[in-house]
């Protein structure tokens, strides 16, 4: 599982940086996503994968007497992908109005020389 | 010491952004409650500022989890600065994006963004959590997102895809690093993992960790390599908005980058040789960048990054009295930042263009607007006795005690390229008869008196704090010696947060 | 995209779907669930209706813009964070009633928390979906 897991953290990597390195704008997108989604995955992982219950103390012991599964990293990896939910979105709208007002999917056009202040 | 209430600047902002929520598109009700709720801040800031100087650091465990476990706030002598002067900016930034502002850009929820970012800022300084920290800055970003792309110009959107690119970048650095962190020692509380690490084999492991956070924290505070987004997005969005970000979002990676490599990663040899390699370089760079910019804001940009060096130059020697030129360096910074993009902004309403060839006669025209200008720019070169001046003794200082005569070089090289690009902008900017007359539009003059203060005042207010902090500066010398301390021996942070628990 | 069956299953989708989101906002504080999913489930039967009817018979039967949502969750939550703090308290503490109350269980500031968090994520998400959605 650890194995399966490492593999799939190193591709989501790799393709997310080779994405982000292209010049289209989707595909700097979809390696910003694929990234993210690399990192919460390596969380998971190095939160230790066990098979346990949840750590919650039985009323009738003083400790805990199971093998128990470490909760954060799931609340790590919640929280990251609900912000990288709202960043992605955010982009989304933004790269689709850039789209339109530049008209082309290519980063090096985004340089408008341009009397820029307002 | 315990203290339910240090989260009172968090809630203020945020009480203040939901109450603006509920009058959207209200712009008049928005611009009071900003006002108002920025100045509650500010005195909720003064209040957590001197309590932590009298009763040294305060804590707070959220929903009464005991420390290591639960996230915990921190209020120390740093972290209450740093919120004390963001209120300070706050305020005269919303006073001053309360005639600024387009009202089309009011309308589409400036005010609310505006205070979630303050929140976020507010947040990021108060937490002793590295993955609350995670959190309180993506608020910050995103809020920076939708502020540097309200209006929705062509110029504006071109910029806000680098900033989102590179920040976005930025944060996954930062969460690979948190992860690692955690992989390697099951803690997330800042003063714990002080503890942890230590008892950490692999120290290669820690060693690449480390430069997750530093490259993470990099970008975000536009060091040298990394900070190509900065100088092509800062200038875009309005002045107000470009205040908020030159004067305090650099600085939070700076702020990050402290309290990282003071309580968990003690620079070593390897990362101080580096991060003194990326302070000259950024120095070197963003100076000579500063030189050949003929636009007032894109020249305030690359003095951003220029003096961002001075204060990685402080962090990478890592001594007390380093430390204490960074610390000071930093209020300098943000109180000064901040004003110079408000200048920008007067400026551009008072002739209608940035561009220095096309300025001129400011000072023929308003002198008394030109001499306070005058001074803040003054402090920004670091005139003695102003308050640039005194952080660069420390500098200086740490600089030749460590033989880092390179560091010093730079110093010297990055003050009087200051110097130099500041002169020849007042020179251009206030001095010189405008080349064109006829071309100029003063959108300053036609304004009502009311709205004339309010656009001068925050500018005035932020130039008073500065010479206060430069004529005071033994005030200000005894705080940042005080944080210096703290930050050198972090045993006081970390006993604050857990307790006797330690031993 | 007009499809008699996806119109006709959708209307009988629309009050299943609120209802299993409600669900998962209720159970969330010891099972899987709670606001950001139940939040979720309940845009996306939104979205669906969208789909089948289009979007301006979408934003009728919401009648209120779903950006007023946000403010309302917000402060919900947000009181729900501070309410402990009148007791002495720190933030966030949970803070119960004693007796529970049928059907839905324990009452605590953590269900207000959740509630004002399944207000903001319908309000956030169904604005961003309206935005792209119109602007075509």
């Amino acid at each position: 599982m650890e194995l399966l897991l490492v593999i799939i953290i190193g591709l989501l990597y790799a393709s997310g940086v080779y994405l982000i390195l292209r010049r289209s704008m989707v595909k700097l997108l979809l390696g910003i996503m694929l990234l993210g989604n690399g990192t919460n995955i390596l969380i998971f992982l190095l939160g230790k994968i066990t098979k346990g219950s949840p750590p919650v103390i039985n009323e009738a012991y003083k400790v805990f007497q199971d093998i128990y599964a470490d909760p954060i990293p799931q609340a790590l990896i919640l929280t990251a992908i609900v912000i990288s939910f709202a960043l992605t979105s955010f982009a989304i709208v933004l790269l689709k109005r850039v789209y339109a007002l530049v008209d082309s999917d290519d980063l090096d056009d985004l340089n408008t020389p341009e009397e820029e202040d307002l | 010491m315990i203290d339910n209430h240090i989260l009172a600047p968090i809630f203020v902002q945020l009480f203040t952004a939901i109450a603006q929520l509920m009058f959207w598109r209200k712009t008049v009700t928005q611009r009071f409650l900003s006002v108002g709720g920025s100045i509650i801040g500010l005195l909720v800031a003064i209040r957590l500022f001197t309590r932590v100087q009298a009763d040294g650091i305060l804590t707070m465990n959220a929903a009464n989890w005991d420390a290591p476990f639960g996230i915990v706030f921190v209020a120390d002598a740093f972290s209450a600065t740093l919120v004390l002067l963001t209120s300070i900016a706050g305020v005269a930034v919303s006073l001053f994006s309360s005639v600024s502002l387009s009202r089309q850009r009011m309308l589409y929820g400036y005010f609310p963004i505006f205070h979630f970012l303050i929140m976020g800022l507010q947040g990021a300084f108060l937490t002793g959590d590295i993955f609350n920290l995670y959190v309180f800055f993506e608020v910050i970003i995103i809020s920076s997102f939708v502020l540097m792309t309200l209006g929705g110009r062509k110029a504006q959107l071109e910029g806000a895809v680098k900033y989102m690119a590179m920040n976005i970048l930025a944060s996954m650095f930062f969460l690979t690093g948190i992860g690692i962190l955690y992989g390697i020692t099951g803690t997330l509380n800042m003063a714990d993992l002080a503890l942890k690490i230590q008892l950490v084999q692999n120290k290669t492991l820690v060693g690449i960790t480390s430069c997750f956070f530093i490259i993470g924290f990099g970008i975000k505070s536009a060091v040298f390599p990394l900070y190509y987004w900065l100088p092509s997005s800062y200038h875009t969005p309005p002045s107000a908005v470009a205040a908020t970000f030159g004067g305090l979002l650099t600085k939070v990676g700076i702020y990050a980058l402290i309290r990282v490599l003071s309580l968990i990663f003690i620079p070593d040899d390897f990362t101080r040789t580096l991060l003194m390699g990326i302070a000259v370089m950024t120095i070197i760079t963003g100076a000579f960048g500063a030189l050949i910019k003929t636009n007032v804001r894109r020249l305030f940009s690359y003095l951003i990054v220029c003096h961002i060096g001075f204060m990685v130059g402080g962090i990478a020697m890592f001594t007390k009295i380093a430390l204490m030129g960074t610390v000071f360096y930093l209020i300098h910074d943000i109180m000064v930042k901040t004003n110079m993009f408000l200048i920008a902004g007067l400026i551009r309403q008072l002739r209608g263009t940035l561009d220095m060839g096309k300025l001129g006669g400011l000072y023929r025209d308003y002198p008394k607007i030109s001499l306070m200008i005058a001074i803040v720019l003054f402090s920004l070169v670091g005139i003695p006795p102003l308050s640039g001046f005194w952080p660069k003794i420390f500098l200086f200082q740490g600089a030749f005690e460590m033989h880092h005569y390179f560091f010093a070089a730079a110093l010297i090289i990055g003050s009087f390229i200051t110097l130099y690009v500041i002169a020849k902008m007042w020179s251009q900017v206030f001095w010189k008869n405008p080349p064109q007359e006829d071309l100029l539009d003063d959108r300053f003059a036609p304004m009502r008196p009311y709205r004339k203060l309010l656009m001068v005042l925050p500018i005035l207010i932020l130039g008073v704090v500065t010479l206060y902090v430069g004529l005071n500066a033994e005030a200000i010398i005894n705080i940042t010696d005080k944080i210096s301390s703290q930050l050198m021996d972090n045993s006081e942070y970390i006993e604050a947060v857990l307790g006797d628990k330690t031993n | 995209m007009k499809s008699a069956i996806l119109q006709t299953a959708t209307r009988y989708l629309l009050p299943i779907l609120l209802l299993f989101s409600f669900f998962l906002l209720l159970r969330g504080h010891y099972y899987p669930g709670g606001g950001f999913v139940g939040g979720l489930v309940a845009s996306i039967a939104f979205v669906l209706h969208s789909f089948a009817n289009g979007t301006a018979s979408t934003m009728k039967i919401l009648r209120y813009k779903p950006l007023s949502l946000i403010p309302i969750g917000l402060a919900i939550s947000t009181l729900s964070v501070v309410a402990p703090l009148l007791l002495g308290l720190p933030p966030m503490t949970g803070l119960w009633f004693e007796e529970p109350i049928p059907v839905i269980g324990m009452i605590g500031s953590a269900l207000f928390f959740d509630l004002g968090v399944y207000l903001v994520v319908i309000g956030v998400v169904l604005t961003i979906l309206f935005t792209i959605a119109l602007e075509q």
